[in-house]
């Protein structure tokens, strides 16, 4: 189970001169799935950024456990803390063992040496994310898909209790979607670890998340449940289209089918 | 759990690869430096220069081994370690093998600022190295801060300091210019690197930059790795990005700018040592301690090369000069067409 806390209060930040984020609250659900949706630029990286430290806000603050996350030591937020940047680069040449290895170094200070458990650790995510027998070849001959979930790994060895992720599953076919969805999953079903990450296909998002937060133009628009949140006029409000919500067959849960100008019935 | 002994395996198996490169450079380079007391001009054989080096009088070698060949093979290798681990810190902090203190001008301000003292100020000795030393850190501040937008991306900093190296290297020609015959032999040792004359007590300044600022960067050599991932993830790893950074630029000009009051800027050595040292040492870790030998083999043999091997004497700036140039050639070629890294 989760054992620690993360909420954002009154947050203001953006780059240079422009501010991205307007005085945004939420509140992350320990051990569950939160997914963020919105349009393209509204701010969803700058919000991931910001909690996990990597963006000093202006105004407001992150709490971590209720203390003030850019007060802390790096080193001790991503001992609980883990981020996936969007689209990440690994060195030239890199191996798949070396790459996950580097989630460990939370774990490390100058003079400690690579434990067992470490060893342990980078095997256990590995063996989650599938990708054992890729361990020795190296990162950038991997195809997309076994490329992401070796990030993923990266971001498993690291063994926080949150884990931010910021579009996981782009450039991925449905298929590897899927998969990498399920495995979030099953991380949070048996270690209790509460995900957060920022997804572009409302449908899926519906289908993973236990909570869904909708932004417009740096703001969040609506939160809560994904019925809740997944409605004609949401998505009116943070798309700009027209869409029916009926239950998807499957799951139970919401399914948006946009309407557009042609091809309709 | 096989796994576990999989993952332990491959990391072993890494660690010895890069111990076996560590160990072959560290013999190559002993090797080198007992080669270079030994043979020159003329031969002395190895019991005689032992007896040099520990001090008693040798006829016919005290002189030869003890006051020429032993300071040029000790500044030789001090100035290459410094050389090599500066530039491939640079290297590895920016993710760009082109992003190397003697390409973004930081060298070339020891060198503008030396000629400038020289030819106009008229000093030398000592506060003319001071000189240097401060003028690198100058320039790399400025680099930094022109560069600086929102955070430092390595692709402007290159450029910018790619101008900067260009600006530095016309106000030498104009200062050159305008300097009596006299001191231009003097100037030159700030243009081209060169372990002429050199004096063992030079050693020292090179040792405590090394044991201060090559310390630094060792011990900060896995948060240094880590901005290799980008710095998002390395953040998200917990490494200080904007401390690393700033201790990594202080310690890497400390150790370029001492290197270069001393020899000058031997030509590029901190440029070609991590490259090379990257390719041999693959994918096994940190490439900075094996970029710090084969500087130090770089200027060690290229001043042999200089003065024994070519038809007339060259100082080992020439030699790595002429050897560097061909590599950022196909550098920019390769970087223009694909992008890559280090
Ligand atoms: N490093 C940066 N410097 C300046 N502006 C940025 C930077 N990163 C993002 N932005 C701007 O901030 C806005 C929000 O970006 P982002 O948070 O990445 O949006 P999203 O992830 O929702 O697509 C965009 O207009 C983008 O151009
Ligand atoms: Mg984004």
């Amino acid at each position: 189970m989760s054992r620690h806390s993360l909420s954002v209060h009154g947050l203001v930040a953006g780059y240079g001169d422009r501010t991205i984020l307007h005085g945004l609250d939420l509140d992350v659900l320990p051990g569950r799935i939160t997914a963020i949706v919105g349009a393209n630029a509204c701010g969803k990286s700058t919000l991931l950024r910001s909690m996990s430290r990597l963006l000093t806000p202006r105004a407001g603050q992150v709490l971590l456990d209720g203390k003030a996350i850019h007060k802390m030591p790096p080193r001790r937020v991503a001992q609980v803390m883990g981020l996936l940047p969007q689209s990440p680069t690994a060195p030239e040449g890199i191996t798949v063992a070396d790459l996950v290895s580097r989630g460990r170094h939370p774990h490390h200070g100058i003079l400690s040496r690579w434990s067992p458990a470490d060893d342990a650790a980078v095997a256990a995510a590995l063996e989650a994310t599938r990708t054992v027998e890729l361990a020795e070849r190296a990162v950038d001959e991997l195809s997309g898909g076994q490329r992401q979930r070796v990030w993923i790994a990266m971001a498993l060895a690291q063994q926080t209790d949150l884990l931010l992720l910021d579009e996981p599953t782009t450039f991925l076919d449905i298929s590897h979607q899927v998969e990498v969805l399920d495995l979030l999953t099953d991380l949070n079903h048996r270690r209790g670890t509460t995900v957060v990450m920022v997804l572009h296909d409302l449908n899926l998002a519906a289908r993973y998340a236990d909570h869904l937060v909708a932004m417009v133009g740096g703001r969040l628009h609506a939160q809560g449940t994904p019925e809740a949140v997944l409605t004609a006029e949401n998505v009116r409000a943070v798309f700009g289209l027209d869409s029916r919500i009926i239950p998807d067959p499957t799951s139970g849960r919401p399914m948006m089918l946009p309407i557009g100008r042609h091809r309709m019935a | 759990m096989t796994a576990t002994l999989l993952i332990r395996t491959g990391r072993l198996r890494r660690a010895r690869r890069r111990m076996a490169v560590i160990g072959g450079a560290l013999i190559l380079l002993l090797a080198g430096f007992a080669l270079t007391l030994m043979q020159g001009q003329s031969f002395v054989p190895p019991g005689d220069v032992l007896r040099v080096l520990a001090g008693h009088d040798v006829p016919g070698a005290s002189f030869t081994v003890g006051q020429l060949r032993l300071p040029r093979a000790a500044l030789s290798v001090l100035a290459g370690l410094s050389f090599g681990l500066g530039g491939a810190a640079f290297q590895i902090m920016l993710r760009n093998p082109l992003a190397s203190p003697d390409i973004i001008g930081i060298s070339r301000g020891a060198s503008a600022a030396a000629v400038f003292g020289i030819v106009v100020l008229g000093i030398d000795g000592p506060m003319l190295s001071v000189l240097a030393v401060l003028a690198a850190l100058g320039v790399a501040v400025m680099i930094h801060g022109l560069s600086h937008r929102g955070g430092v991306s390595g692709t402007r900093l290159i450029l910018v300091g790619i101008g900067v190296s260009a600006m530095l290297e016309s106000f030498i020609a104009y200062t050159l210019s305008r300097a009596p015959s006299w001191d231009l032999i003097e100037a030159m040792r700030w243009l081209t690197g060169s372990v002429n004359g050199a004096q063992l007590s030079l050693a020292l300044p090179l040792l405590v930059s090394l044991a201060v600022f090559g310390g630094l960067l060792v011990s900060r050599a896995r948060d240094l790795e880590s901005l290799r991932l980008g710095d998002d993830t390395a953040a998200a790893l917990g490494t200080n990005v904007a401390r690393t950074r700033l201790l990594v630029i202080v310690a890497a000009v400390g150790l370029i700018a001492v290197a270069t009051a001393v020899t000058g800027p031997v030509a590029f050595v901190a440029f070609l040592a991590g490259p090379i040292a990257a390719r041999i040492l693959g994918p096994n870790g940190s490439v900075l301690i094996p970029a710090g030998l084969v500087g130090a083999l770089l200027v060690l043999a290229g001043d042999y090369v200089g003065q024994f091997l070519l038809p007339t004497r060259f100082p080992v700036g020439v030699v790595t000069g002429a050897l560097g140039a061909p590599y950022l050639i196909y550098l920019i070629v390769r970087v223009n067409r694909a992008g890559g890294s280090l």
